[in-house]
């Protein structure tokens, strides 16, 4: 019998299980919020929202799918100071669309919003809040495969790190357009 | 042909001196990994046990006072999170981290150190969780902990912060060991070992996997909304604010139900190696075995609400979850008769490993059965938190994953420490066992059919409880001796047990091909894998297994 060689990479299967995990996580949230969209018996309901603002946010989190999408191919084609340059676009897009969450959170808590106001402001925190904190998990990875980028680790024959955590930042990614339209975008119908 | 290995020379590093104590803490080799979630889960086994002696001695009699109220509540909550979460759970996988990759001629598994982050997880999220005794009270709302008692206008100490918290960690050292585990089967498999020719606990260990991925999130999701609930003021299950505590029960159960299945599937594998190596003969419907594991897990998903029948959800939902329910009798039923068809006209060796794999056979049924009748919406509404319940659960969870991972432990801790252990304890050990679980398990049936709550510290003297309620203290009295026969056993065998050598069972899988213990990269060179049984090939060229299965 033939050497058996295993045809996946063992870091994108890895990171595939976990992100099916992960898949479900937020469909337990996005779940609960739609359970208890409109349903406030107490206290004022719906969390004021800037969509055009957060529409904007969203359009530097979908170009960094790009970005990371570019910075692997470039790699592949063993152009490491491309990848490089890909990947700290990467960083600054999520690092702009978590600004735009901040800067979101902190008008609200102004406008004294906070989690404990009223149930549709728990289940908005609750769920923009997990994805903003999977991002955030991204940009650490990601600064971490820049970082060894830059030390010279990461090359075309050692990529399946950067393929994997690629694979998360899409993740996340997808996960924010399925936040975007359900919190935000619901709003408008 | 036979291997005549030499037992491996370099014994496992001993705690003693600070270079092994090192060995041990900074290990990323899944044998040793194993052997640690192994030997945690025994000490967490000893608290959980000591725990369950005292609520028996609280029930032995009518009226006792030897434990208040507000005590008993934290002990069954602690019995019943410490024997699922850091008992059982923990030592199938230490199995499985120890066997999968010796089964499937591995070096190691797929990401040794994410390996022992997920042991130090599940070590430390123990520990968290048991600091609650220490920090003045332990969680006391059961161990599925409910809302809306769980919010903090009703449980405002910390106590309940410990059991979420030692959850949500334990939980993500779970998923990581369950990923961890599927990669290594898919991706690290020998040449040869090819999925139809897998053994069983590897297959259910496989399955497992997924459903561990697939079941924690709805946990985690419940954990998360609840942290919010008591640390942000959130109202996810404040019905004052609108929320809706039936989104707990539901959560809870759509990861608590396939949780049941990760505690007996692999249990089911250890049963399945165990039994056709004591029988003389290949384990009987290979393919039905796997294909009814893969069915169990499947529908595993869709029984949850089978815990909710007292809560409402309309005859309906209701009847629809109790049909679904009973549906999975029918591949757990096909195993049973697998494994007695294995034993059927099978040379049967009664080691003390078969002793408990024939036991768990028995008594899972009868827990099986149990459960059917619960599927039933009626009987359920007279019986559920009642004693039955507990019998029920008892009879699947000890008499049944207890009983495999006793065996699972004979088996294969010649391979573990290169010394068998004493078989004259081991029947000792056994029949205790045996003895024991009946005696304390089964008469809850019967008092649970009379009527008598589960989770009440004491009682009246209504006719009949007295008497099933001592029986069942005696029975734990006797549980409580098997252990110490047990413990003395390995501490003995340890030191002076019979040396084992490379495959003491005559048996066929590829971890009896290296040595006891096995050196750290596992093989010197692997056997070829041509079918399912590659050391009976090996010892009988003459008559291989075939190649392929036919029929």
């Amino acid at each position: 019998m033939a050497e058996h060689r295993p045809s996946i990479d063992r870091h994108l299967l890895g990171m595939g299980l976990f992100i099916s995990s992960e898949a479900l996580f937020f469909l337990g949230l996005i779940a609960a919020y739609v359970l208890y969209r409109g349903q406030a018996l107490a206290g004022p309901g719906a969390v004021p929202l800037d969509i055009p603002r957060t529409a904007l946010f969203t359009g530097f989190l979908l170009a960094s799918s790009a970005t990371v999408q570019l910075a692997a191919r470039r790699l592949r084609a063993d152009d490491r100071r491309g990848c490089q340059g890909w990947l700290l676009a990467t960083v600054l897009c999520g690092t702009v669309f978590l600004a735009g969450q901040a800067t979101e959170y902190a008008r609200l808590l102004h406008e004294r919003i906070a989690p404990s106001h009223s149930l549709a402001a728990t289940t908005f925190f609750t769920l923009t809040g997990f994805h903003g904190l999977h991002v955030l998990v991204g940009l650490l990875a990601l600064l971490i495969l820049l970082g060894l980028a830059l030390a010279g680790d990461v090359t075309a024959r050692r990529r399946s790190g950067l393929e994997a955590i690629s694979l998360y930042w899409h993740f996340v990614d997808g996960v924010w357009v399925a936040v975007f339209s359900v919190v935000y975008l619901w709003t408008l119908l | 042909m036979r291997t005549t290995e030499q037992p491996y020379a370099e014994p496992l590093p001993r705690l003693s001196s600070a270079e092994g104590l090192l060995h041990w803490v900074a290990t990323v080799d899944h044998k040793q990994i194993g052997l640690l979630y192994l030997l945690t889960s025994l000490s967490f086994f000893l608290v959980g046990g000591f725990e369950a002696l005292l609520l028996r001695a609280q029930l032995a009699v009518p009226g006792a006072q030897l434990l208040p109220p507000g005590v008993y509540n934290q002990l069954f909550t602690m019995h019943g999170v410490t024997m699922i979460f850091f008992v059982v759970m923990p030592a199938l996988l230490g199995f499985a981290n120890y066997a999968v990759p010796l089964l499937i001629g591995a070096q190691d598994v797929a990401f040794p150190r994410l390996n022992a982050l997920s042991y130090w997880l599940f070590l430390f999220s123990g520990l968290l969780l048991h600091f609650s005794f220490l920090a003045g009270s332990a969680p006391d709302t059961g161990w599925f902990s409910y809302a809306p008692l769980t919010e903090p206008p009703f449980s405002p100490g910390a106590n309940v912060d410990y059991w979420l918290l030692g959850l949500l960690v334990s939980s993500v050292g779970t998923i990581a060991t369950a990923i961890n585990l599927i990669v290594t089967v898919l991706l690290l498999r020998a040449p040869g070992m090819t999925i139809r020719r897998l053994p069983l606990f590897v297959w259910m260990t496989l399955v497992t996997g997924f459903l561990i991925i697939w079941a924690m999130p709805a946990l985690t999701a419940a954990l998360a909304m609840l942290l919010v609930d008591r640390y942000l003021g959130g109202h996810f299950f404040d019905p004052a604010a609108g929320g809706n505590v039936l989104l707990w029960q539901h959560l809870f159960w759509a990861f608590g139900h396939p949780e049941v299945y990760i505690m007996i599937l692999p249990a089911m594998g250890i049963v399945s190696e165990v039994i056709p190596v004591f029988a003389r003969k290949p384990i009987f419907g290979y393919t039905f075995v796997a294909a009814a594991t893969l069915g169990i897990a499947f529908l595993s998903f869709m029984v949850w609400a089978h815990h909710m029948f007292a809560v409402g959800l309309g005859p309906l939902v209701n009847t629809v979850f109790g049909a679904m329910s009973m549906l999975i009798a029918i591949p757990t039923g096909i195993k049973v008769f697998n494994w007695l068809a294995t034993m059927w006209g099978g040379a049967l060796r009664f080691t003390t490993a078969m002793l408990f794999a024939v036991a768990f056979v028995a008594m899972f049924t009868i827990g099986g059965l149990s459960g059917v009748t619960m599927a039933v919406v009626p009987i359920d509404w007279q019986i559920t938190d009642t004693y039955y319940i507990v019998a029920h659960l008892h009879y699947v969870l000890f008499g049944g994953s207890v009983l495999a991972l006793f065996a699972g432990t004979y088996y294969w801790f010649p391979k573990m420490t290169g010394r068998l252990l004493s078989e004259r304890l081991g029947h000792w050990h056994f029949w205790l066992t045996f003895a024991g679980l009946n005696l304390a398990f089964f008469p809850m049936h019967a008092s649970g059919l009379l009527g008598m709550p589960r989770r009440i510290y004491t009682y009246a003297a209504q006719p009949g409880w007295p008497e099933l309620n001592l029986t069942s203290t005696v029975g734990a009295g006797l549980l409580g001796v098997a252990v110490l026969v047990f413990l003395w056993n390995l501490a003995w065998s340890l030191r002076a047990g019979p040396p084992a050598g490379a495959d003491p069972w005559d048996a066929w899988t590829l971890e009896w091909a290296t040595s006891s213990p096995p050196p750290p990269h596992n093989f010197t060179a692997l056997p070829p894998i041509r079918s399912r049984r590659p050391l009976w090939d090996l010892k009988h060229p003459e008559q291989r297994d075939p190649e392929h299965e036919h029929g």
